[in-house]
């Protein structure tokens, strides 16, 4: 029969499909360990670098510094974090849902906006749709500080140029393996630092080289870099958390398919036997008769 | 022996080295600086170049990138944002970005900005391969 050849092609294929899914859902959960590991790893970092931030924004007039000088925003750029392959779910189309929210949002108001996509899929959607700085693609296979070193020199030099007046980070914010919140934030002007929660008694008074202002200057590029890797980690981490549970449902709905193709299978070879014994009761009667 | 100094090197993608020393040598942005147990606190900006520690009579040396150092009497914390053992370099990485800096160079003239980017660059392949040993 026909009909139960191709229902047995159509089970083959689907179970071929299923240890393709299976395999990019254990992929995916090794790299979001390793993503996961490398959050964990910067943590120490940036809170020692909050720390000494904190310490030296007491005693230095930040408000005068060029990065947190507030101009009337008339132009904007925005950073999009997408990853760089897609089969992830939703993770892409909500990301970049939010980015033309807000950019429409923004254009109403008259805004001039510029854009530097980070992660292919950023990259392909507005190629057309929108004045790109910079994009940076294929990115997330293997990244480390340099890539946010990176985005933060088409970032910092031409804010203190006063190219644009705003800048915004969009990216994936990661809670968990199966939740991960497209969040956007204000990066320049940086909102003022430092202040409430120092400990006064652990502060230390320094002998600072250069002088505190010039070390200011070093250290507030590094802290927007901080905060540049830190989006980077937990996007990487969101992708792979959103494959992974994406991966997971194809799997179990490649089986839940699996199951139904068989019954049917199994139902057409039964009626198939069920005729020809039909058949055969039928051609004995037959020959009874005569 | 001299008393412990203790020495951390924090970057963003782990601790590179975390434990007692003699003495640390610091490129600091004001110049090379030495820092041994009981110097009086200090905040440092750090820029490209060489940071070695001395351990039982043993120097150790990372090329590290742009950061900044926090000196209290016993302890000494690196703060940089990559931080490579000498003998870890990946000297290929290290030519061939000396190589793409180099060709830079030639090709843009000296007002442009990425004149000034690549000879940047270009310096600080030429001091990896410096501290990798292998110029």
């Amino acid at each position: 029969m026909a009909a139960l050849r191709d229902i047995k092609r159509k089970i083959n294929a689907v179970q071929k499909t299923k240890q393709i899914t299976r395999a990019m859902n254990m992929v995916a959960a090794a790299k979001l360990k390793s993503a996961q590991q490398r959050m964990e790893n910067f943590r120490p970092y940036a809170i020692k670098f909050m720390d000494v931030l904190n310490s030296l924004a007491l005693r230095v007039d930040t408000r005068a510094h060029a990065l947190l000088a507030v101009r009337d925003p008339r132009r904007i750029r925005v950073i999009l974090m997408t990853s760089d392959r897609g089969l992830c779910g939703s993770f892409n189309t909500n990301l970049i849902k939010i980015a033309e929210q807000f950019m429409q949002a923004k254009r109403k108001e008259g805004k001039e906006l510029s854009l530097i996509p980070v992660g292919r899929k950023a990259r392909d959607y507005f190629r057309k749709k929108a004045k790109v700085v910079n994009a940076h693609a294929d990115v997330f296979r293997r990244f480390d500080m340099s890539l946010a070193i990176a985005i933060g020199e088409d970032a910092i030099p031409a804010f203190i140029a006063e190219e644009y007046d705003e800048l915004y980070l969009i990216y994936s914010e990661f809670h968990n393996v199966g939740v991960q919140k497209p969040k956007v934030v204000r990066l320049l002007p940086l909102p003022s630092i430092g202040g409430e929660d120092v400990d006064i008694d652990k502060r230390i008074d320094y002998i600072y080289e250069p002088s505190d202002e010039v070390l200011l200057d070093q250290l507030l590029p590094m802290y927007l870099r901080v905060l540049i890797f830190r989006a980077l980690l937990e996007t990487s981490a969101g992708e792979n958390g959103a494959r992974m549970v994406a991966m997971d449902n194809a799997t179990s709905n490649c089986d839940e398919m699996v199951r139904s193709l068989t019954l049917k299978f199994n139902k057409a070879r039964q009626a198939a036997i069920t005729m020809e014994l039909m058949d055969i009761v039928g051609g004995t009667e037959a020959l009874k008769a005569g | 022996m001299a008393e412990e100094l203790l020495l951390e090197i924090v970057t963003p993608e782990k601790l590179a080295y975390s434990g007692t020393v003699d003495e640390v040598t610091c490129p600091g942005s004001e110049g090379e600086f030495g820092v041994l147990r009981g110097h009086a606190s200090l905040l440092s900006a750090i820029k490209f170049g060489e940071l070695s520690y001395l351990k039982d009579g043993k120097r150790v040396s990372y090329a590290v990138n742009t950061g900044y150092a926090e000196v209290t009497g016993s302890k000494v914390t690196v703060l940089v944002e990559t931080a490579e053992r000498a003998d870890q370099i990946d000297v290929d990485r290290a030519r061939r970005a000396k190589e793409a800096a180099e060709q830079k160079l030639a090709k843009f003239t000296k007002e442009d900005p990425e004149y000034d980017r690549a000879k940047i660059a270009l310096e600080r392949a030429e001091a990896r391969l410096k501290i990798a040993g292998q110029h």
